[in-house]
């Protein structure tokens, strides 16, 4: 039951909240089909104006498409590679009995701590020791640092909150542990690599402490190291760069809007449950 | 509670399950060892070491605990510390007024509850660089909507070049921390609120309890482990903030809004003093985990009584 | 202590579905009344109507001699005991018994006064440091009834609250509940959905059907006249018998013939009757004879499964043309599954009902 003088303030906070939330992109967008002379001269909340040459110039004068590219390599690999160990750990920690398994879990919990600059030195002269600075794979290794615990703590998670008792019934009824992985949890467990993948992916996208530091050039540059070094001739270009922002973001917006449920499931049941 | 389960043997070490419980774990942690835990210890040697990358001939000598000593006797070190406190603190003070109402607001059943999750997820899921670069973008001097807007209202005379002295420079840092994460908070809160049975509200009702009192005495004292997960997380992301304050303000002006990450970044890979950079490492290292550490004692201990 | 008086309550939802329609019932100072019915009946929802937890959609909701029904739960001054206990489960014993107390600001020794002599009339003394977690279930019952009686409030609501109990347990705490009714004289409403339990509670029984009062009276009034086949059935274990047939006059001395599929029997009726009726009979009505004597107002019939309860058998039979029956025997003879037995109907068991409206014909 509720009060009615709390509807009317909650009910007016949110829609002050939603207007915080959603006015930079509005104002990006805008501003992103904005001529650059008026931007600078005359800012207003109503686009009179609107061109597309932020957008045009950002495909032809620059070269966007590589850092998609980049950024869709890397972050697609890492995803895949780390969903692939991650589940087989995540089922050992979720299903199994065997000593250790708290510290394991403390272990990684641990890691997704890390303050990723403490091992920035080291990869980098690592990397550097193996010519993989401005590589792919140079880039893929040290995002399995965050990228591999948050897999599996989130996945081993999700797999807890699969109840036992399907892959109980199927040992009763005579399968061996794989098959009663690959054929029962598994494809119950599809909605959780979903979301634990797209959790990781957009961690992987938006990463840029380490793409700064192990890419040298445009060639491997990820969008958002690409975003955060454009360069204009005389002054910062900034319709562009709300242009590159605006690209950079309708993706993971959509994302975020098609699986919300499924992300906002996966946080939690990776935190709170702990 | 589960009864123990039926174990014809003790489950230990040697035992089936174990063996294949350890070989599936194994690549995972494997992977982890070698790039979490392997260079950290790399990092440790090295801050024990003179290396600077700029100055080669000098060699790679060991020096102790030099480099630490240095740091306790560096004051744009302990400005470092001070920016990133600074910034934890009302980030995180902010972030959890803000997102325990949006919790609150969200928990109620309403139509278009779905948009606003969804709404609220997006700056969340951005690219922080890209975030930073928004706010960037509206508290510029020239161009920037924030100077127009507080002009047109009559707020400022003129407008104010935000970046350009210390105060000014931290509103928008916040500012954009707060607009990032506050959904993640509100999420990790809401799950907490969805998790109180709602008889115990009723009840509380029925015994006499309006509005507030039912907040205080059943909503908050049940939400605590919540609170405290939250305050884990963010605390921890607050002592790492890196690329907000990069493309923010670099730093600046000058150093003074320089958080310890960057400053560690630009010891090493912009200075290439690599010994003095690692030494920082270790010392963020140790800050960082140490508060993770001190936060899952206290958690775990939490969680575990709670089971019932 | 107060009455409770609903009048012309309905609940309807947005989405059109109706928990309560055109409810008026009264309930008597100090009296307990329960509410009884199947799942969906509305039961749970008049109650929480009472309480305020449920906006009434039409109707009014008086309690004592003030009209509640826009006043919110708070302001209401009653107690309800819930299904699951809704015991705070970060607070003691002794924080939830004294929360209601505590709101209202009542000095801390007042509190702990009447908490301690709650907690000792109910046997909770030694607990109150203890937390709800560490409760048995049994235990978690009490605390849920000590929290409502330290408020002292108008009336009682009780919502299902022996449903999660064991078998045992819930016929000992059913007892203790009516001592204390009766030690405290408080007006209460008691919801279950166990009718047995409905019977051995209440001071009146309020049988709900789909959010429409089916008949309201006392336990011993529902049994021997129920008001409609509904309440026929739903009242007594094992259920009433029912057999379905026609109902004609024969000659002029108020008597009907009925006649089923199986069975053929006279029953006083009403002038004008000529209707498709239900025959209920109630199975302790019905007493099986070994021999096979048959004729009107006796059946032939095969035992299917018969149930020893210790102080009668339960017997279910099957009749000639198909039709089932339950029947009550004593003890002794055993019955065996697969007998062929007679059955014989005592005239005084007879209940009939429209085969329409399902109401109750006859006197």
């Amino acid at each position: 039951m509720t009060f009615r003088w709390q509807n009317w303030l909650f009910g007016g906070a949110l829609v002050a909240l939603m207007l915080f939330t959603l006015f930079p992109f509005y104002w990006a967008i805008v501003a992103s089909l904005t001529p650059e002379a008026a931007l600078f001269r005359d800012p207003s909340l109503w686009p009179t104006h609107i061109i597309l040459d932020h957008y045009r110039a950002l495909f032809d004068e620059r070269d966007f498409i590589t850092p998609i590219r980049n950024s869709l390599v890397v972050a697609g690999t890492t995803t895949l590679f780390c969903l692939t160990v991650g589940t087989l750990a995540a089922y050992a920690l979720a299903r199994l009995e065997f000593r250790g398994k708290a510290p394991i879990m403390a272990f990684i919990l641990a890691v997704t701590m890390f303050p990723q600059i403490s091992i920035v030195s080291p990869l980098y002269l690592l990397l550097r020791s193996l010519h993989l600075i401005d590589t792919y794979p140079g880039l893929i290794l040290p995002y399995m640092t965050f990228a591999m615990p948050l897999t599996v703590w989130v996945l081993t998670g999700s797999i807890r909150q699969i109840p036992k008792d399907l892959e109980e019934a199927a040992h009763v009824d005579g399968a061996s542990r794989r098959q009663s992985f690959t054929k029962i949890l598994l494809p119950l467990a599809v909605p959780s690599l979903a979301t634990t993948g797209i959790l990781t992916f957009i961690y992987c996208w938006n990463e840029f402490l380490f793409a700064l530091s192990f890419t040298l050039g445009p060639e491997r540059q990820t969008v958002p190291v690409a975003i955060a070094l454009f360069r204009g001739q005389y002054q910062v270009p900034w319709g562009q760069i709300l242009a590159a922002a605006v690209v950079a973001t309708a993706p993971v917006a959509a994302m975020v809007l098609v699986f919300q449920r499924r992300i906002v499931q996966g946080l939690t049941a990776g935190a709170v449950k702990g | 509670m589960t009864a123990p389960a039926l174990r014809t043997r003790k489950s230990s070490l040697l035992g089936r399950e174990a063996r294949l419980g350890w070989t599936l774990v194994a690549p995972a942690l494997s992977v982890i060892a070698l790039i979490a835990i392997f260079p950290l210890g790399w990092t440790f040697w090295e801050s024990l070491h003179l290396h600077e990358l700029r100055m080669p001939w000098l060699g790679q000598p060991f020096v102790g605990l030099t480099n630490y000593v240095e740091i306790a006797k560096d004051p744009r070190f302990w400005a470092a510390l001070g920016h990133t406190v600074f910034f934890t603190v009302v980030s995180i003070s902010l972030e959890l007024l803000i997102g325990l109402f949006l919790a609150l607001a969200m928990n109620r059943v309403f139509r278009g509850r779905g948009f606003v999750r969804a709404a609220v997820l997006v700056p969340w899921a951005i690219p922080t660089v890209v975030a930073a670069l928004l706010w960037r973008f509206i508290f510029e001097s020239q161009g920037g909507i924030a100077n127009a807007l507080l002009v047109d209202a009559g707020i400022l005379k003129q407008p104010l070049v935000w970046f350009i002295e210390t105060a000014t420079a931290w509103v928008p840092v916040i500012l954009a921390d707060v607009w990032k994460t506050t959904p993640f908070v509100a999420l990790l809160l809401l799950a907490g609120l969805q998790n109180i049975d709602l008889s115990l509200y009723e009840a509380a009702a029925v015994d006499g309890a309006n509005a507030w009192w039912q907040l205080r005495h059943i909503t908050l004292p049940l939400l605590k482990p919540a609170i405290l997960v939250t305050l884990i997380f963010r605390t921890l992301d607050g002592f790492r903030v890196f690329d907000l304050i990069y493309v923010l303000t670099g730093g600046g002006p000058g150093t003074s809004t320089e958080p310890v990450a960057l400053y560690t970044f630009n010891a090493l890979l912009q200075n290439l003093r690599f010994g003095y950079g690692s030494a920082l490492s270790v010392v963020i290292f140790v800050i960082t985990f140490g508060l993770a550490l001190l936060y899952v004692k206290g958690l775990g201990v939490r969680l575990g009584g709670d089971e019932s | 202590m107060a009455r409770i008086a609903l009048e012309h309550v309905d609940k309807t939802y947005p989405n059109g579905y109706a928990a309560a329609r055109d409810l008026s019932l009264e309930i008597a100072d100090g009296e307990l009344l329960v509410l009884v019915g199947p799942s969906g009946s509305g039961k749970s929802t008049v109650l929480r109507m009472m309480a305020g937890l449920e906006q009434v959609t039409g109707g009014t909701i008086r309690i004592g001699e003030r009209d509640v029904t826009d006043l919110p739960p708070q302001q209401r001054d009653i107690a309800m005991v819930f299904q699951n206990y809704a015991l705070y489960p970060h607070m003691t014993v002794r924080e939830n018994l004294g929360f209601g107390l505590m709101i209202r600001k009542q000095p801390r020794d007042v509190v702990n006064r009447r908490v301690d002599a709650v907690a000792a009339s109910l046997g909770l003394d030694a607990l109150l440091e203890r937390k709800p977690a560490q409760l048995s279930g049994g235990q978690r019952q009490r605390v849920a009834l000590g929290r409502a009686i330290v408020r002292e409030p108008l009336a009682f609501l009780f919502d299902e609250p022996l449903s999660n109990l064991d078998a045992q347990l819930r016929v000992e705490t059913r007892v203790e509940l009516s001592r204390l009714h009766r030690k405290l004289g408080a007006t209460m409403v008691y919801v279950t959905h166990d009718q047995s339990e409905a019977l051995t509670l209440g001071d009146r029984i309020a049988i709900l059907k789909e959010g429409v009062l089916q008949q309201i009276a006392t336990p011993m009034e529902l049994y021997e006249r129920p008001a409609n086949k509904f309440v026929a059935g739903f009242i007594g274990s094992p259920a009433m018998n029912f057999f379905e047939g026609t109902l004609t006059r024969t000659g002029a001395g108020g008597m009907c013939t009925f006649r089923g599929k199986d069975l053929t029997i006279r029953v006083p009726c009403q002038p004008g009757v000529n209707d498709r009726v239900f025959l209920g009979i109630r199975p302790q009505h019905l007493e099986v004879v070994g021999d096979a004597a048959s004729g009107e107002g006796s059946l032939r019939a095969e035992v299917g499964v018969v149930e020893p309860m210790g102080n009668e058998q339960i017997v279910y039979l099957t009749l000639p043309a198909g039709e089932r029956a339950v029947a009550v025997a004593p003890v002794q003879p055993r019955i065996t599954p697969g007998e062929k037995v007679s059955v014989r109907v005592r005239a005084e068991g007879l209940h009939v009902f429209d085969a329409q409206t399902g109401s109750r014909i006859s006197d």
